[in-house]
This record gives C-alpha cells, structure tokens and sequence, in this order.
C-alpha cells in the first residue's frame, strides 16, 4: 500500500510537468464548459455539450494517458528503476491507474457542475463515468503494456480512442453504426447519461454491455501482462 | 578476507546465442571489482544476472550468503546499482528523483542533501534532470544507487561518454564509497579506470573470463610482452621485443651511437588483453 502511494506521488508530480499528458485530462471539460456557454441552439437537447465531451472525456483521458505513461517509463527505463526498489507490478500499475482514474474523475466533477446534478443524480452521474473510466484505464493499460515505446502506444491508443469516443456521436446519424455501437461501453454511458438528464430508466443492457465491456478490457489487460509483464 | 560477491559456473544463453560461459569469481568485501571487456562481450548480461534482473541459464551468484536465485528481493534493499542507462523522471528534479527512491527505500530526506553534496550537485538540486549534462547526470545516478547505502554496488560503465573532469569525479566517488566499506563490482572498457580503481580485474573476451588477477601482477605476468621503442638519428623508429636477440640488436646501435631516444612501453592491461584475444578493448565485438 505504501508502494502505490508513492508510485501515486510521483505520478502526480510528474504529470503536473508533462503537458500532453495534463492536457488529455482538462480539455475536455474545458471545451464542454465553453461550448455549453457559447453555444445556444434551440432544439439542441438540455447539457448536450456536457454529455458529448463527458463520453470523450472517459474514452480518451484515461486510455491515452496510462497508455502514455507506461509507455514512456518502459522507453526510458524508469519503469526498471521502480521494480528495482521493490515496486511490485500491480503496486506500480494501482498507482499509475489511481492517480488517472482520480484525475479523470476531477474532470468527471466539472462536468457534473456543468450539467447542474445534484443529489442521488450526482452521485449516479458520478459511478456512471467511474465505471467508463475504469474500463478505459484497462483498455490503456495493456495498450501500454504491449508497447515497446510511446511512438507504438500512440499509433495503438489513438484509432482505438477514437472509435471509442467517436461511435456515439456517429450513432446518432447512422443505423449501422448504432447497431455496432450498442456493443461498445461508450455508446452504454451516453444512452445512461442521456437518460439521467430525461429521467429514463436505465435498460439492463446499458448495464450488461458496459460490464461486459469491463470484462473483456480486464482479459486484454490480464493477456498483455502476462505476455509481456512490465519489462 | 571475507567474500562478498560469488559467482559460480555462471553460462547465459539468448536463444542459440551462448553469451557467458563458466564464469566463476568472487569479490571480496570492500574491494573493487573490475570486469574488462570490450563492447558486447558479455559484461551487461553478467551485471544483470548479478543484480537479479536476469536469470542465468545455469550457474548461482552469492551475495553474501544470499543465493540471488532465492532471496532475490530481499537482496535488492542491499544492492546499489548504476546502469548504463540512467532511468530519470526526466521532468521532475534531481531532488524529487532522488526522493522517490529515498521513500522507496525508507531513506530518511536529510540524506538525499548528504549525497547530493557528496556528488557536487546541491546547488542544482531543483534543477528539471533533462537540463543536466551528461557528467552531472552520471554523478545523480550514482547518487541514486548509493542512496540507501547499500553493500554492494554495480556500476555498469560509469564513466562511459564522460569527459575526463566528469570521469575523474565519478572516480574520486567510487573510491570514497570503497572506503566507507563498500563492495563494488564495475564494468568498463577503459583499462586506465581499472588500473587506478580496482583492486583485482577480470577479463572477458566473448563470454570467457580469460585472465583474473591485480592489476599490476597481470601486467608482470605478461612482461614478455614489453617491448623496447627506439628513435635512430636518421629518423627510424624501431621498435624492439624483450628478449636476448634483442639486446644484441640495441647493443650494436648503441655502439655505433645512433640512438637518439630510447624507451620501454610497460605492459598494460590494453596490451595484455590484445595478447590474449587479438583484439583491442575498445574494439566493438563482432
């Protein structure tokens, strides 16, 4: 526990110092706090802003940065350091992915002043992002996992970041890719943080694909580091 | 004197590739340890089977009383290491790199000043490390692999890349460790650095250790090697080997007065090596 307070630190310490990084983690509620301000279209749905950068928030900040991240300490034998003074893998991996998961969800708590939730709302509109970020720490984790240095993390994370984020957006224009997207997580946390908004019930199968998703994520990070482990 | 470090019958294979065949040596506690070899010959993979970050194909190392194979992780606490890679946050600080391995270790936060003084680099000690120079780098890694006074340290070409006042200060530092008690086991291609560091070398040509002793006595073991450098008046430089046929030779030019200057070139573990593998140190291995 120790050991991932401190991997936990100095994620925080060197993250304030690596801007590609911090970015990823405060642009989107950025962007989300300036379009719902600047923008007022009148058939536009209530914090439509809000929940469209909400999604891209937990498909892309997460899964970039730990992909990032593991990447560039496996690159620059930092990783190596760590194990060395006894960090175990899992201590260092709960400390990266703690540090993440809590900064995302600093952006998930904009995001939820922003869209005015309050109460029992919050606090679902609240587990709604965990459980996406969580899935996408994964995701990114045996991205960076299986990358040799950042320059494969990146050619990796990026398309998958982007058919994450984006299969929302283009369900919405397109059946065909709806019927795709009904089988991937973020399209599962928009359909639940549109309803929160509309005050629809959230169907079982939001709830059974996301946690589906959550499995499969965790297989493809239990594959990649058995595989390949830390080094 | 007590043995620190032990290597018994140690062989490493990468697939088909046989890099390290029957390696056997021990280091004594507090002394230097100096592992020469050119490039690729197999002293990276060593100090990594001796720090636990590779398993041997066969063979044990004995820190101690320490079988690696079976306290790996409890040895680490007692191990020092400085790579050739140096392994920096390279954003953060040369004080919060070190405090990250000061609270790994349990190290108490007064010490991290201790060595950053000891290594000459208080006064940058806020700096971001990928400001620093290469020399001041090397020093912070030292720095690190000393932090938690360890007993045993290896140091995988300290001095590699280094200009001579970064080198020279890497080696006034690893003599002061080796005072304070230490057990250092080095690699290094440069035989001036194990001449003047190291108490007892060792030399590794692919993958054998083809000579072991102190320096100067391998060096008088190979006396018959030493050879005669002469400047005739004409302009000739000739150069002579040690033996009887050649004192004949200098005998006759010294008779006819030719000689301008004369000296002898002192075998040295350059010269030894390069007598017993046909190749330089600095040479790259094929």
């Amino acid at each position: 526990m120790r050991n991932i307070g401190i991997v936990f630190k100095k994620q925080g310490k060197d993250t304030a110092k690596n801007i590609t990084v911090l970015i990823q983690f405060v642009i989107y509620p950025i962007v989300a706090a300036v379009m719902e301000n600047a923008i007022h279209v009148e058939d536009l749905p209530e914090n439509f802003f809000v929940g469209m950068f909400a999604v891209m928030h937990i498909s892309m900040a997460p899964l970039s940065a730990m992909a990032a991240v593991i990447s560039e300490e496996k690159e620059k034998n930092t990783m190596q350091v760590l194990l060395y003074a006894n960090v175990k893998p899992m201590e260092y991996l709960c400390g990266v992915g703690g540090f993440v998961f809590g900064a995302c969800m600093i952006g998930s708590g904009v995001f939820a002043i922003l869209g005015k939730y309050t109460g029992g709302d919050l606090l679902l509109f609240l587990l709604i992002m965990a459980a996406g970020t969580l899935t996408s720490i994964l995701v990114g984790a045996a991205i960076g996992i299986r990358s040799r240095n950042q320059i494969s993390a990146t050619s990796v994370s990026m398309p998958v970041m982007m058919i994450i984020a984006f299969l929302p957006m283009l369900a919405m224009f397109n059946r065909d890719i709806e019927k795709v997207a009904n089988f991937v997580y973020s399209q599962h946390i928009q359909l639940l943080l549109n309803g929160l908004k509309t005050k629809t019930a959230a169907e079982p199968e939001n709830v059974i694909v996301i946690v589906l998703n959550n499995a499969v994520a965790v297989g493809l990070f239990a594959l990649a580091y058995r595989r390949k482990g830390l080094t | 004197m007590e043995t620190a470090i032990r290597m018994l019958d140690i062989a490493h294979s990468f697939g088909e590739k046989e890099v390290l065949r029957g390696i056997s040596l021990s280091v004594e506690r507090e002394e230097i340890l100096g592992l020469l070899g050119p490039s690729g010959a197999g002293k990276t993979t060593l100090i990594k089977i001796l720090t636990g970050q590779l398993a041997p194909s066969s063979g044990s190392v004995f820190l101690g009383e320490n079988n690696m194979a079976e306290v790996k992780t409890e040895a680490y606490r007692q191990i020092g290491m400085m790579m050739d890679h140096f392994g920096f946050y390279e954003r953060l600080s040369c004080m919060d790199n070190l405090r990250l391995c000061a609270d790994l270790y349990g190290v108490r936060t007064e010490r991290i000043r201790e060595i950053l003084r000891s290594v000459g680099l208080d006064a940058d000690r806020k700096c971001p490390v990928h400001k620093l120079s290469k020399g001041m780098k090397g020093r912070l890694a030292l720095a690190r692999a000393v932090l938690h006074s360890p007993a045993y340290l290896f140091l995988d070409e300290p001095t590699s890349g280094l200009d001579p006042a970064a080198a020279r200060q890497i080696h006034e530092l690893i003599g002061h460790l080796r005072e304070e008690g230490t057990t250092i086991f080095l690699t290094t291609h440069n035989m001036v650095e194990a001449e003047k560091l190291c108490k007892h070398v060792a030399l590794l040509h692919e993958g054998e250790i083809v000579e072991y002793g102190e320096p100067q006595e391998i060096n008088r073991r190979y006396d018959h090697i030493r050879k005669l450098k002469i400047r005739l008046y004409d302009g000739t430089n000739i150069e002579l080997p040690n033996t009887r046929e050649a004192a004949d030779i200098l005998y006759e030019y010294m008779q006819k007065g030719q000689i301008e200057t004369m000296h002898s070139t002192e075998p040295d573990l350059e010269s030894v090596f390069l007598e017993l593998t046909g190749r330089g140190l600095e040479e790259e291995a094929v």
